[in-house]
């Protein structure tokens, strides 16, 4: 066994592996730029050396670096996590080279699986159930039409290096197969530098079911179940579970059983993930394999108690695998959500600043629910613009898929965070959806449910009166404390307050009698006659409320507002007032103001470097006319007018770099 | 009383029902009429004429207050509606308790004359004579102009409620006549201007519930007077409270800003902070926190804003707030991030010098308990100015990061060694050196100029044992008349 690693990475999975290595006894280095100086992967590092400057293909990304620090602290094997350089066959082989074990796959493995069309001739070869299509070059739409007429429409037009969506075209006709075939091949050639493209029949809402593999150097590979990933943004995974909802144990012993057929084939010797496109009446085709760890290997690991990054090492490291295929045993669900630094609200724009607030749940097990936070950020820390914005893979394990998506509702409810904005209203709105939680999914999940994008709802019924039932036992603490204040006038008459408190949820009201309180816990009257207890042990200043409402178990984040708290719980916020039947009468008086209009104006939504202006003063745009576009984080964001208007000026230049709000132009 | 409603406002009595605790309101003098016979006036009187006087508790604690009654004869000011407001202003000096004015009124009654106006000169005295001695606060609910400005002008807060009050001297009509500028009532006097630009205002509400909820929050944290003490409450906060996400608050890079006010939250109980002139002078923070149930006056300058530089207007705002907290006993903690004064022509032709000289006067002659920290930058003068040891500081803290110094490294280096000016390498040595010797608190804290470097995480806690053993300072004046603060 090894006793120093370095792990080529950052943020979480450096963190997580890290962990594991130490659980191990095997000595850890962590590499850093001059961005992630004071990252926690760092700190939790045995050791740690600087490897450049922040952008990533300066630091990460550069072999050479990583190898002198390997050499320079004596590590043995380099874990590469995900992203960055886990899946380039030059990385294995520039290691091997100096002498240093790579704990992944063997090069000619990464290589194998790393071309789309390779790769599909490999899983074709062993058999593996590929979608119908044409895996040789296409040499001209004429030919591109007679395939798909084989096929049969619809049919798939990709591009054979692409990925994340690029040069990808959906054909329905003869006509639009020539035309897909064109587009395709010029905007792979511009993306990739390789216009090989080629055509597959298209599946109709399909879901996206993974088999994670391990193999060691021994020629052993068994799989571990299967994950669903069905639950993407523009083809980013949001939501993951092991097992999947729609597989039944015949399906999944087939998809498992070639999946190890193809990993056998290209001689694979680490943790693996063989993606699988899948049809409702779950017919399975082969998508690709990753030659790496994955984001989502968590459920998999809390489905099968198989630590895989530990697997990974000690097969690296020449051990043959300590399971068979019989030990691998699936036991209850996991579901992980990925909380990332982006507004929901304003089209997934990506936020980036100082975590002023990072509490995450409390990690561990409980009544047979296990929580598992993977994070590589603590509050205080930074989400800098120069890597990936997420900020932890929240993972919760029950026996039943049921109470892991309510263990997980409830741990969104309880994760904290403030300085920047996140998604966890999305992903707990996710959380609460109906058919998210009867299993019902396909990769146009969110496309369908949520056309017009996300924004923050308003709570209703029960949520509501959750709500307004935590405001009120806050505000009452509050009350109560206030009567203890020094200074008051010596008299007989104590002052009282009224016991009648009326909740003001958003449009909703609630009227609740406080009707005494023992050891913490406050009994409350509704205006039905409902009874209903609180009990809570938050103080004033904390940002997560738990405690129990009628004895069960609640979080809520709180943040104090002018008379008031901002509440949000289940997917909903809301701004709420306690107040006197007296102080309600009044409130009810008070004229309802508009915001102030920011409408005449465009606002830069992120720092970022203006790359492109649309308009110029005095022009007259339509509703939904780019106007223009901001680079963040490499990320180009097209701000388009939300409404008819006139151009009044423009205020910002082309390469002028911007800090948020700024104000980019203004309308008439 | 429906037309104040479809003004968006309350009512006298309404707003005296929200602001203080139910069922606790006394009233004074319902029955008193005007007496003035002239243009008809003795065939329209109204009980209580104008303004609503008594006293009740909030919390508990008595105040005095008046509220101004629109709907009677516009609430302007007559001989006896003074008469009602001078009575409260006398009792509540006897009982050193603090009095709010609740502002809605159209001014003196034309009707009247000097009569009305004699009545404002009994008010402005008595605002002059409890200025000290209790604290005196004033709400415009409404319109607010002419006379009736100067008695909120004197007292030690005003708040105004956004788009239904106004305060000016003259009105847009006079305006018009004198200068003939068009302006109208939100832009010559609107709360926007008056908390954003004039500074006379020291905060905006909503509207009216807002408002005088927020007042109630605000006498939670006032003492009744100039000699009981801030008020105390038990805290549910833990005085140990360590906050490990401090010691990163401050950026690598010196010329990266942070929010300062993150700092404060994190301090202070139950992130309860209640901001003062928050839209004026935004490069200095200040209100009122507390530290284990007390009460304290929090001044901090913001690196978010100008760089957290003093300037004149910041000077006068920081000079004020800590002056009300010394007046009454409230200990002044005071965070320091600070490159100095802001050069240029405007500033100098706008009196920084005497501006400035407020700041260092009001933290020079504080007696209240003073506990500094700085965070970052404490450069030249403005060092001193900052409640520093020199002044008066009784027990000053410095983090790590702390940088004391008469000016930054890169300036101090061209200055020392301006033979070197060419020579790019020497000036790196220089600057080097430079930042070795004087960019850290060590300097400062080998003359015993800083009590001790503290860790950041650490700031709450020993903030609350630097004012718990301050609790008993007493500091001797020697005997004057009164002071001569640089107005």
């Amino acid at each position: 066994m090894f006793s120093k690693i370095l792990i080529a990475n950052r943020g979480e999975i450096a963190c997580r592996i890290i962990k594991t290595a130490r659980r191990m006894g095997i000595k850890t280095v962590a590499v850093y730029s001059d961005a992630d100086r004071d990252a926690l992967h760092v700190a939790m590092a045995d050791e740690a050396v600087a490897i450049g400057p922040a952008p990533a293909a300066e630091s990460y990304l550069v072999i050479d670096k990583i190898i002198a620090a390997c050499k320079e602290t004596g590590a043995e094997a380099v874990h590469p996590g995900y992203g960055f350089l886990s899946e380039r066959a030059a990385f294995p082989e520039a290691l091997a080279a100096a002498g240093i074990v790579f704990i992944g796959p063997n090069p000619a493995a990464i290589a194998a699986m790393g071309d789309k069309i390779e790769s599909k001739k490999a899983a074709a070869a062993a058999n593996v159930s590929t979608v119908p299509g044409y895996l040789g070059v296409i040499e001209s739409p004429e030919h591109a039409v007679a395939i798909a007429g084989e096929i049969g429409f619809p049919v798939m037009i990709k591009a054979s290096a692409g990925g994340g969506g690029k040069g990808m075209r959906i054909a329905y006709s003869a006509d639009e197969v020539a035309e897909g075939f064109a587009r395709a091949k010029s905007e792979a050639a511009s993306s990739f530098g390789d216009d090989r493209v080629f055509v597959e029949k298209f599946i109709t809402d399909p879901r996206h079911v993974e088999i994670q593999v391990l193999g060691d150097k021994h020629g052993h590979v068994i799989y571990l179940g299967e994950r669903e990933c069905s639950i993407q943004r523009r083809n980013q995974k949001v939501l993951e579970e092991a097992p999947s909802p729609l597989l039944d144990e015949e399906t999944r012993r087939a998809m498992g059983e070639q999946a190890v057929a193809l990993a056998k084939a290209v001689g694979y010797d680490s943790a693996g993930t063989v993606e699988f496109v899948a049809g409702q009446d779950r017919s399975f085709y082969f998508l690709e394999m990753n030659t790496r760890l994955q984001v989502e290997h968590p459920v998999t690991e809390l489905v099968t108690g198989v630590d895989l990054v530990e697997e990974m090492i000690r097969v690296a490291a020449g051990e043959p695998l300590r399971l068979a295929q019989k030990d691998v045993k699936l036991d209850g669900w996991a579901v992980e959500s990925r909380i990332y630094a982006e507004d929901p609200t304003r089209s997934f724009l990506p936020s980036t600043g100082r975590l002023v607030t990072y509490r995450p749940p409390a990690e561990g097990v409980s009544d047979g629910v296990t929580l598992r936070n993977d994070t590589g950020v603590y509050e205080g820390g930074e989400i800098s613009i120069y890597y990936d914005p997420m900020i932890a893979k929240l993972v919760t394990h029950a026996p039943t898929r049921a109470a892991a998506i309510e263990a997980q509702a409830t741990g969104l409810d309880a994760f904290a965070i403030e300085g920047i904005r996140h998604n966890i209203p999305f992903l707990s709105a996710l959380m609460h959806h109906p058919r998210w939680r009867e299993g019902q999914l396909s990769t146009g999940f969110i496309a369908e449910e949520f056309p017009d994008g996300f924004a923050n709802a308003a709570p209703t019924g029960e949520t509501a009166l959750r709500i307004a039932v935590v405001a009120t036992a806050i505000d009452h603490l509050l009350n109560t404390r206030k009567r203890r204040i020094s200074g008051q006038m010596p008299t007989a008459r104590p002052v009282t307050f009224s016991r009648q408190r009326i909740a003001r949820v958003g449009e909703e009201r609630f009227v609740l009698m406080v009707d005494g309180e023992a050891d913490g816990t406050l009994a409350l009257v509704a205006e039905d006659g409902r009874r209903i207890t609180a009990a809570s042990r938050w103080r004033p200043g904390e940002p997560v409320w738990h405690g129990a409402i009628d004895g069960v178990s609640v979080a809520m984040q709180v943040i104090a507002i002018a008379n008031g708290v901002r509440l949000s719980h289940a997917g909903a916020i809301a701004d709420v007032r306690v107040e006197t039947p007296r102080e309600a009468e009044l409130a009810a008086l008070m004229p309802v103001k508009e915001l102030a209009d920011s409408g005449k104006q465009l606002l830069c939504p992120m720092p970022g470097l203006v790359k492109l202006i649309a308009v110029t003063a005095g022009q007259e745009v339509r509703a939904g006319e780019t106007l223009a576009i901001v680079e963040a984080m490499k990320m180009e964001n097209v701000l388009k007018a939300d409404r008819d208007g006139t151009v009044a000026q423009v205020l910002a230049k082309e390469g002028q770099s911007l800090a948020v709000d700024a104000v980019i132009l203004e309308f008439a | 009383m429906k037309a104040q409603h479809a003004r968006g406002k309350l009512t006298a009595r309404e707003r005296i029902d929200l602001l203080l605790d139910e069922g606790s309101f006394e009233e004074f003098d319902m029955f008193v009429e005007h007496r003035s016979t002239d243009f008809g006036m003795e065939k329209q009187k109204i009980p209580g004429d104008g303004v609503v006087t008594g006293w009740g508790t909030i919390n508990g604690r008595k105040v005095f207050l008046f509220s101004k009654d629109f709907t009677v004869f516009g609430g302007s000011l007559s001989e006896t509606h003074a008469a009602k407001i001078v009575k409260i202003q006398d009792m509540a000096v006897k009982m050193r308790c603090p009095i709010i004015g609740l502002f809605d009124a159209g001014g003196a009654r034309i009707q009247e004359g000097v009569a009305a106006l004699g009545g404002y000169g009994e008010v402005f005295k008595r605002n002059v004579v409890a200025s000290g001695v209790i604290p005196q606060i004033s709400v415009i609910m409404g319109p607010c102009a002419g006379g009736d400005v100067y008695s909120p002008a004197m007292t030690d807060f005003i708040f105004m409620v956004r788009d239904t009050s106004y305060m000016f001297v003259t009105g847009p009509e006079v305006v018009k006549t004198v200068t003939n500028e068009t302006v109208t009532s939100e832009e010559l006097g609107g709360a926007k201007v008056h908390t954003s630009r004039s500074s006379v205002a020291d905060g905006a509400f909503d509207n009216d519930v807002e408002a005088l909820l927020q007042i109630r929050r605000l006498m939670d944290f006032l003492p009744a007077n100039n000699t009981e003490g801030a008020p105390h409450w038990p805290s549910l906060d833990e005085p140990d409270r360590v906050e490990t996400s401090l010691d990163t608050l401050v950026p690598d890079n010196p010329n990266v800003p942070y929010d300062i006010k993150e700092l404060i939250l994190k301090v202070v109980d139950e992130r309860d902070f209640f901001e003062v002139q928050q839209a004026f002078a935004g490069n200095i923070v200040v209100g009122f926190g507390r530290i284990e149930g007390r009460t304290v006056g929090i001044v901090a300058n913001q690196p978010m804003v100008l760089a957290g530089v003093l300037d004149s207007d910041a000077s006068r705002k920081a000079a004020r707030f800590v002056r009300f907290c010394d007046a009454f006993e409230i200990p002044i903690v005071t965070f320091v991030d600070v490159p100095g004064f802001l050069p240029g022509t405007a500033q100098e032709y706008g009196g920084l010098i005497k501006h400035g000289a407020k700041l260092l006067y009001a933290y020079s002659e504080a007696t209240v308990p003073l506990v500094t920290v700085i965070t970052r930058k404490a450069f030249g003068g403005a060092y001193d100015v900052m409640a520093s040891k020199h002044v008066g500081g009784d027990v000053n803290y410095a983090w790590p990061t702390a940088q004391i110094a008469v000016m930054g490294a890169k300036g101090a280096v061209e200055i020392i060694f301006r033979q070197d000016a060419g020579d790019a390498d020497a000036i790196a040595v220089h600057t080097k050196g430079y930042e070795e010797r004087f960019m850290s608190p060590f300097v400062a804290a080998e003359r015993g100029y800083i009590d001790e470097v503290i860790k950041p995480h650490s700031t709450r806690r020993r903030v609350g044992r630097a004012l718990a053993m301050l609790a008993s300072k007493r500091a001797e004046t020697p005997w004057r008349k009164h002071d001569n603060i640089p107005l």
